[in-house]
């Protein structure tokens, strides 16, 4: 039984199930203090089975010593590592500026969001497709939840239509692990595999398509990115920093697994199609995070447009560039940069009492750090050294134009200006000069709040000169 | 780590450190922000002593570090780095004392010297790049270092002056980016080497060699205010007078200009450019800026408006020596990267003293200004007669250098264009002599904040820094044969770049 549990691949999902548990039992203060340090524990675990995978490669772990295909079967790779560290490293500032942020809600946020980890986690460690299924629709399901807690009218609206695009998306996916199941007999990664050749029967053909769709629709990829807005934005902001740097992260993790994996074979020529669409979100979300009037709203169209960049490295599989990396890099620096945007952007709104991107000029130069914070945020997602998003662009650049494909180069170098307009629109505020309207009082906001955005943006600015341990621990992976 | 490689990287924290510190320090620690402020422009300057010493000795400074595969992060202190290292650092420290005086009881100084060191951190790092990649990072923090500066007195023309600051500078980063990874993908590196790395490939297509240069000049060529990609700077000197002293002498306007002779002398290669026939539009180009600048200045009513269109011109120097094929051409250009800064510098700081003194902010206002005000109207006065190219000034040394590499390379319009700029020149600034010291005194000032005190005109930190770069204006010409004179320095990189003894 002790070598079970050894490992810390099983404490992963462990942990956040028994906090989350924990702290609906016992209510929001104890909870809270409980999921905070289940949180700094999770960290702990996602480091170590990074220095363990670094070597190997690979970790696998069979839950409860129970053989395939009646047992669950864990693995890490590279790959999964990645995202590991990049779920609990955000989660942690997250979760205490949620400490401090949230006043009613405080009761459903704690066992929530530890069944929403509970499932990323189990997600990243999962090695076959019904896991995965199953995961994905614990996360869809906390994740609605979490949108509800502020529990305003436009918040549940934003819910329902969440919880619609989420449950048709898991349901797509479901479908294909179907008729996958049902063609090979077995829903492990690995076997499914080694068994779908490039000569894919007409079933396999609607089972990746369904698939693909479906995780699309959950990714909110343009067109599917209708739910997202108002959910991200609507959302209280430690919330919305949750769905947008990790939640999406989830689905297009288990997109790029599968078009990597299973359907290796057969998927590559329809590979402009995802990057046709991300482009189209990379200018779509640009514009209308520019036209956005709230503030929440302009960084939740930001995502909109910074999904389109992971969807841009599909053209390049295979052609000798390191596009699984540039991926992986540009999902971390968006995690990052994205959740520490939220963070201050929600310290901003709560500071000045108003949503409005006009109105928080008052008080945007008295918040100095909160807007470093969103600065330097900015700075990432526009792609601006030093930055993860910077080496993420420049590399992606770099293997586009490594191909002939200039029109990738070219939407990435618009995305990057139109970004910079909406940053600069927020930033261009802190410089404004006294107006009558500055003495209007500042609502208190804690040290917590301030300086947790403050680290998470610094991360994201840091992994611009620090990326080549990522770049190690990915290099084992297929891609 | 060894000490060749650590000197590079204490340069560049020298004053990224100190930018940190101020940021955190409470707007009323004044004495512990100027401490920190003055400590690390002392500590700098010492350490580029340390690397001149080196550097003639013939010692090699490098720094690298990879940011990802394929990535890799140079620093290089070569001869032509500390030509640029050297007069920023030195003009750092006396703005930095100027700022100091300038904006007394002044708000946001916590913010305002946090960016000012950043923004000289990131000038640093374009001197010391040794490759494209390294200069495109910090271009860029110059980019986001200088934007605060520009709106940082917040009113409405501030913020319009930063956003077309912004919208010019982001395009121009864009293109430089793009030209940047292009020029990878078909050379594989795009380290600086002296003498260009293109030369010895081969198998590159001309045209898209032709492109590059374009995407890559036209980038830099943003920051260095060529025409028509100009339109920023009369903007930008809306912000406060130190900021616009050190962004038309040596962060933003000189960035761009060093873009380009790197670009030249150490992607393309002085020879091969020329083979390519590149050297000829550039040099039509900067001709085209000079001459536009000059005329535009000379309808300007606003004094540092006025200055600002001068710059224009007057950096276009640097560009039309690069353009120049031939050693003399390169060695007028590479001066006038140092002489340019110190003379125009002292322009706009005695621009800040006549507006902080006496509100005087137009050149009709100027009357009499020599009377009130005599030392910084003489400082005034010698960086305009340098600008003019007038003799014993550092003007005249880049002028003659030009002059006799545009004669050399059978450019003989490119004399006439110099000749031209120089009337010009005679034509905006002659006026503003005239007023300053043959015109009565007004009856009032339009607005006296500083009153005389016995000698002193005005706050002692404000008169101070012009007259050094007056002086440093007047021995950059009378001392150009001295071993450490920038004349001399620019020859000793001129041999380095053609390969031939200097």
């Amino acid at each position: 039984m002790i070598e079970h549990l050894s490992t810390p691949l099983v404490w992963l999902i462990l942990l956040p199930l028994v906090w989350a548990t924990l702290a609906f039992c016992l209510g929001p203060g104890r909870g809270a203090l409980l999921g905070l340090s289940g949180l700094g524990l999770q960290l702990l675990c996602a480091i170590l089975l990074a220095v363990e995978v670094a070597p190997k490669q690979t970790v696998t772990h069979l839950v409860g010593g129970w053989q395939e295909p009646l047992g669950i079967l864990l693995v890490a790779d590279g790959l999964s590592v990645t995202m590991l560290l990049l779920t609990q490293a955000v989660s942690l500032p997250v979760a205490l500026y949620a400490y401090s942020y949230l006043k009613q809600g405080q009761h459903w946020f704690w066992p929530l969001t530890g069944f929403l980890l509970a499932g990323i986690n189990g997600l990243y460690l999962s090695g076959d497709l019904f896991n995965l299924y199953v995961t994905l629709e614990l996360i869809g399901l906390a994740a609605v939840g979490l949108v509800v807690t502020g529990g305003a009218a436009g918040q549940v609206t934003a819910a329902m239509r969440y919880l619609l695009a989420s449950l048709v998306g898991s349901g797509g996916f479901l479908l294909g692990v179907a008729l996958l199941y049902g063609c090979f007999g077995t829903v492990s990664i690995r076997l499914l595999t080694s068994l779908i050749g490039s000569q894919a029967p007409l079933a396999v053909w609607l089972a990746a398509a369904v698939m693909v769709a479906g995780l699309l629709l959950k990714t909110a990829l343009f067109p599917f990115h209708f739910w997202l807005p108002p959910a991200h934005g609507g959302a209280p902001a430690p919330i919305s920093a949750l769905l947008s740097a990790l939640v999406v992260k989830a689905s297009f993790y288990v997109l790029l697994r599968l078009w990597l994996g299973p359907f290796a074979g057969f998927v590559s020529p329809l590979a402009w199609l995802p990057a046709l669409l991300g482009s189209l979100a990379i200018l779509w979300g640009g514009c209308q995070a520019i036209r956005a009037e709230r503030l929440k709203m302009m960084v939740a169209y930001s995502t909109v447009a910074q999904l389109g960049y992971l969807v841009l490295i599909f053209p390049l599989f295979g052609t000798g560039s390191h596009a699984m990396q540039i991926g992986l890099l540009q999902a971390t620096a968006h995690g990052l940069a994205k959740a520490g945007m939220f963070l201050a952007a929600g310290t901003l709104v709560k500071a000045s009492g108003s949503e409005l991107i006009d109105g928080i000029a008052t008080m945007a130069g008295r918040l100095p750090v909160t807007l470093f914070a969103f600065g330097l945020s900015g700075v990432s997602l526009m792609g601006l050294p030093p930055s993860g998003g910077f080496l993420a662009k420049y590399m992606l650049i770099d293997a586009a134009l490594a191909v002939g494909h200039i029109w990738i180069a070219v939407i990435v170098v618009t995305g990057g200006l139109l970004a910079s307009i909406y940053v600069f629109r927020v930033l261009r505020l802190a410089f404004l000069g006294p107006g009558d309207e500055r003495q209007v009082a500042l609502q208190p906001v804690s040290a917590v709040m301030e300086w947790t955005a403050f680290m998470l943006a610094v991360s994201a600015i840091v992994l611009g000169l620090a990326a080549m341990p990522l770049f190690r621990l990915l290099e084992g992976v297929a891609g | 780590m060894s000490y060749n490689e650590l000197l590079p990287l204490l340069v560049i924290a020298s004053s990224l450190l100190p930018g940190f510190i101020i940021f955190i320090l409470p707007e009323r620690q004044i004495v512990l922000r100027t401490m920190f402020n003055l400590l690390g422009a002392v500590t700098k300057l010492w350490l580029i002593g340390l690397l001149l010493v080196g550097v003639t000795a013939g010692e090699q400074y490098g720094f690298r570090y990879f940011l990802a595969p394929n990535m890799e992060l140079v620093f290089k202190a070569d001869a032509l780095a500390l030509l640029f290292v050297s007069l920023s650092a030195s003009l750092w420290l006396l703005t930095t004392l100027y700022a100091i005086g300038y904006l007394e009881h002044a708000p946001h100084r916590s913010r305002f010297f946090g960016f000012f060191s950043l923004c000289v951190t990131a000038t640093m790092g374009i001197a010391m790049a040794g490759n494209l990649l390294t200069f495109f990072i910090f271009y860029e923090l110059l980019t986001l270092a200088t934007f605060p500066l520009i709106v940082h007195r917040g009113t409405p023309q501030a913020m319009r002056g930063g956003t077309v600051y912004l919208a010019y500078t982001l395009f121009g980063g864009a293109l430089l980016l793009i030209g940047i990874v292009w020029l990878n993908q078909m050379t594989g590196q795009t380290e600086f080497t002296q003498g260009g790395i293109l030369a010895a490939t081969d198998g590159i297509s001309r045209t898209h060699l032709k492109l590059v240069f374009l995407l890559l000049i036209a980038g830099v060529g943003v920051k260095a205010a060529i025409v028509p990609l100009h339109g920023w700077l009369p903007q930008a000197m809306v912000a406060p007078a130190p900021v616009s002293a050190l962004l038309h002498a040596v962060a933003v306007v000189k960035a761009g200009a060093f873009g380009v002779v790197r670009i030249v002398y150490e992607i393309y290669g002085i020879e091969f450019a020329q083979s390519l026939g590149l050297l000829l539009p550039l040099a039509v180009a900067a001709a085209v800026t000079i001459l536009w600048g000059s005329l535009r200045a000379l309808s300007q009513g606003d004094l540092k408006r006025r200055l600002a269109f001068s710059t224009i011109s007057q950096v276009s120097y640097i560009v039309l020596g690069v353009g120049i094929f031939g050693t003399a051409g390169t060695v007028g250009g590479l001066v006038h990267l140092v002489h340019q800064g110190i003379m125009k510098i002292t322009l706009f700081f005695c621009a800040g003293n006549y507006a902080e003194t006496l509100g005087i902010h137009r050149v009709d206002e100027m009357d009499g200004a020599g009377r009130r005000m005599p030392v910084t109207s003489l400082a005034f006065s010698i960086g305009a007669l340098g600008m003019m190219g007038a003799p014993l000034t550092a003007g005249a040394v880049s002028k003659s250098w030009l002059k006799t590499g545009a004669l050399a390379a059978q450019m003989p319009w490119a004399i006439w264009v110099l000749s031209a700029s120089s009337l010009l020149n005679m034509a905006y600034f002659l006026p503003i002599l005239y007023r300053l010291w043959l015109k009565p005194l007004p009856a009032a000032w339009p607005h006296e904040e500083i009153p005389v005190n016995g000698v002193r005109e005005t706050h002692w930190l404000l008169l101070l820094p012009p007259l050094v770069t007056a002086v440093a204006t007047v021995a950059a010409s009378t001392f150009s044969d001295a071993w450490i004179s920038p004349l001399t320095f620019a020859r000793m990189i001129m041999g380095i770049e053609y390969h031939t003894p200097p």
